[in-house]
């Protein structure tokens, strides 16, 4: 593949209920090695996705959750969060897992990955994609 | 790079619509397809807020939906174009981008 | 121009797969390319070959199979969503230990790369979902 370039994976949709964030998680990961521009985007109840303290054993349900965090490892560190959609359902960042990855250009530096951003911002975000995956 | 938002929800029942209109920038196009075909009527709750993005937003509906649900064109807000599959695919060709608001 | 679809949900209950198929069929018929039609979540039920709707109601199955046999299409559904649902061709069978494939004519089981693959080498990627 010669050319790079920018995808946004979108996430609307809250875990558990329906298996779009688990299965949008997959292709994110697989994705991962193919050395696009990739960007993640929560927004509405996919903010929901990546909210702390988690526990499906009741459910018999795979709580993939930590999953999130091993995106840094991917080289998936653009993270972005709309604030009008944490505002809405009461959230704020710390209530979001907290997501890292590590700058090999900068020693190593831990670095947060998610940045909460404002509807208007996202939507800048999502019109310089150039291919848009929906969940 | 210009956008096409592709809207399938009745917005009486998600927030798909307005997610869309929320996201959308100057310039964009939103299609309404399937259950989204309900955004386009007049006189819903939601109306006011598809007039008022017109002034940024070009708003389509796909008229085999429209037909399959019984909805009359006459009931369509002004402004919205009506288009046919192949209208469609002449949409998703003319912007770089295509967004589902699922 | 080059499109891609993605599909995210099964037949009948939505109407994800009809739209895909008009909208894909519309693109052939006014001369683009149709790179891949990849099936995601439940839309991996768009390809088995046990569908028997009624005689009076379309046969989306068959549609889609029609639809890459006139039109070389590649039709691939995500293994990891085959593998949850139950759909496979006879290798899959195989390396699960089933005893019966199901996969239509037209569909072939593959991975997650696919997508990703046919969101690098189209023009246009459409996802038609719930």
């Amino acid at each position: 593949m010669s050319e790079t370039k920018k995808f946004l994976y979108v996430n609307r949709k809250a875990p558990y209920g329906t298996i779009y964030a688990l299965e949008a998680l997959e292709v994110v990961l697989i994705g991962a090695a193919f050395e696009q521009d990739v960007s993640l985007a929560f927004l509405d109840d996919g903010v929901y996705q990546i909210t702390k303290g988690q526990d499906t054993k009741d459910l018999g349900m795979k709580n993939f959750s930590p999953t999130y965090k091993a995106l840094g490892d991917y080289d998936v560190n653009k993270i972005y969060v709309e604030q009008e959609s944490l505002d809405a359902r009461g959230l704020t960042l710390d209530d979001l897992l907290p997501l890292t990855w590590e700058d090999e250009d900068d020693d190593w530096a831990e670095k947060d990955s998610i940045k909460v951003i404002s509807a208007t911002e996202m939507a800048k975000i999502m019109e310089q994609s150039d291919v848009v995956f929906s969940f | 790079m210009s956008q096409l938002h592709t809207v399938n929800k009745s917005p009486l029942e998600r927030n798909a619509l307005e997610s869309a209109i929320t996201h959308a920038v100057k310039g964009n196009a939103l299609l309404m397809i399937e259950d989204g075909v309900y955004g386009a009527m007049q006189g819903t709750h939601k109306s006011a807020m598809v007039s008022d993005a017109m002034s940024d937003i070009a708003f389509y509906v796909m008229g085999p939906d429209l037909k399959a649900r019984g909805i009359d064109e006459a009931r369509i807000i002004d402004g919205i174009k009506i288009v046919d599959y192949s209208g469609f695919v002449a949409l998703v060709a003319e912007y770089d981008v295509t967004q589902s608001w699922l | 121009m080059k499109f891609s679809v993605m599909i995210s949900e099964g037949p009948y209950t939505h109407q994800a797969s009809d739209t895909a198929y008009n909208f894909t069929k519309a693109a052939l018929e006014d001369g683009h390319e149709c790179f891949r039609i990849f099936f995601y979540h439940d839309g991996v039920n768009n390809g088995t070959r046990l569908a028997s709707p009624p005689q009076d109601d379309r046969n989306i199955v068959n549609r889609w199979s029609a639809l890459a046999k006139e039109h070389k299409l590649d039709l691939v559904l995500c293994v990891a969503a085959a593998q949850r649902r139950g759909i496979a061709d006879a290798d899959e069978a195989k390396r699960n230990g089933k005893n019966a494939d199901n996969i239509a004519p037209g569909f072939r089981i593959s991975g997650l790369g696919q997508l990703i693959e046919a969101g690098i080498q189209s023009d246009r990627l459409i996802t038609f979902g719930d």
